[in-house]
């Protein structure tokens, strides 16, 4: 078995495209991991939906952790000087209003168009389209982060989704546990991969045709 | 002027509440945002029939996600377990842990309970726009989704969207940090969420906060829902956290 990139190292590369000053919401699993490298020198601003913004990280220990300071993924939040709060109506106006810069969000699928699908699956039937959905269609880049193919070994990143979407034409990048990937007019162009995989190796477990771009290069961490 | 907005007991206060009501629900989903003692009153009271409007049909009170500690706490999920819901209006239907269905998705599955499903921005909107006197608004999210089904669709400059319409209630429960016997309301930290949109969008809004105060101690500056939105404020019992 090839050596695949944690989800901690999946969420350090999707930091990587937080700029200076970026207001960045994150999505629960992977992408709330984010949040421990933003890129050394760069101030970001987290927003979560259910009402604050400019907060500080996780607290370190459980006893500095306050009831009213928690963001939508469940986990406390540290007080920030500059930080604010507000309702939900205010909240979504933020994100369908375009004053999100960047989301990054969990997938169960991404088709070569950059449809996102990660709210529910047929077997499933339920889900949870939470605030997932808006932050889809309002924020100004949607990244998608997620293990490239599933436990049993079927694809993600499809011609098509398969599942029912949460929005269509959304995603801008995909980063994955063996690959990171561009959604362009063109298609899906394949910008870097994973140490110790090869183009073909990422090609084989995706089913559009990749693009490979003339720099590709090795996940730089 | 009498305004006797003040009850004693989480019991009088939600004692005219009848079969068939729509209620509104405050809260994000975490142990401080919910209006724990007004769900439990509601649950001892036993009306049946309610069409719920909340962020969630009760995904995270049981199993402690978003209290410190992870300890349980009360959200809609003792109602729908009672079978006092008829419907529920939400954006998260489901639970939290898929290996751990909630009661909503078990009365679903038997078809007893029906959903309306909402995304979390929309549902937000909604309820402002009841809250203002508008019929609803237009919007870009849900276009070319499952969410766009059976409802018009406009382009408006260049972007496609649908239309929603305004959600009003007959009651807003909702949990606030302060109140004056005006009903005045002030939050703390992310108490606001869908709290302090609610009571403008109900017939009748009641509050269940920490702590009542008199008129002038809250400063005016600083207050976030009018009391003329809030019809009836009782303390939270600290049993309910």
């Amino acid at each position: 078995m090839k050596e695949r990139l944690s989800r901690e190292v999946i969420a350090l590369r999707a930091a990587k495209d937080f700029f200076d000053g970026a207001v960045v919401n994150l999505g629960g699993g992977i992408p709330a991991l984010a949040a421990n490298f933003v890129p050394e020198g760069r101030t970001v601003l987290f927003h979560t939906e259910n009402g604050a913004l400019g907060f500080g990280p996780v607290p370190s220990s459980e006893l500095e952790a306050q009831p009213h300071l928690m963001g939508a993924s469940g986990l406390p939040f540290m007080p920030l000087p500059g930080m604010c709060f507000f309702d939900h109506a205010a909240s979504f106006g933020m994100i369908r209003g375009g004053h999100i810069d960047i989301t990054v969000l969990g997938a169960l699928q991404v088709s070569e168009k950059g449809d996102l699908a990660n709210w529910t699956f047929p077997k499933r039937g339920l889900g949870n389209i939470g605030g997932g959905m808006d932050l889809a269609f309002g924020c100004r880049k949607v990244i998608a982060t997620m293990e490239h193919v599933t436990p049993n070994g079927e694809l993600k990143i499809l011609t098509e989704c398969t599942y029912p979407i949460t929005s269509p034409r959304c995603i801008s990048l995909i980063v994955t546990d063996i690959a990171v990937i561009k959604v362009s007019e063109t298609g899906l162009v394949l910008e870097e991969v994973a140490p110790g995989w090869t183009v073909e190796e990422v090609q084989a477990l995706t089913e559009p045709k990749l693009i490979v771009a003339e720099d590709i290069k090795e996940i730089q961490l | 002027m009498a305004i006797q907005k003040i009850y004693k007991t989480p019991d009088e206060v939600v004692a005219d509440i009848s079969d068939g009501a729509t209620i509104m629900v405050g809260g994000f989903g975490h142990a401080i945002d919910r209006p724990q003692t007004l769900i439990k009153a509601l649950a001892n009271k036993g009306v049946k029939n309610l069409t719920l409007i909340s962020n969630s049909a009760g995904v995270a009170g049981k199993l402690g996600i978003g209290s410190l500690g992870g300890k349980p706490f009360i959200d809609e999920e003792i109602l729908i377990e009672n079978g006092q819901v008829r419907k529920v209006i939400c954006s998260v239907p489901a639970s939290l842990v898929m290996s751990k269905p909630n009661a909503f998705e078990r009365l679903y599955r038997e078809g007893k309970i029906e959903l309306e499903y909402v995304p979390q921005g929309t549902l937000a909107e909604r309820i402002r726009a009841g809250g203002a006197g508008l019929g609803g608004f237009y919007t870009p999210t849900g276009v070319g989704t499952l969410i766009e089904r059976g409802k018009e669709k406009r382009t408006i400059d260049g972007k496609e969207m649908i239309l929603e319409f305004a959600l009003r209630a007959d009651y807003a429960l909702i949990r606030a940090y302060q109140a004056d016997t005006m009903g005045n309301l002030i939050y703390k930290g992310i108490m606001r969420s869908f709290n302090a949109i609610m009571p403008q969008a109900a017939k009748t809004a009641i509050a269940e906060v920490e702590e009542i105060v008199d008129m002038g101690e809250l400063d005016p500056e600083v207050i976030i829902t009018p009391g003329i939105f809030v019809d009836r404020i009782v303390k939270i019992l600290r049993e309910e956290g």
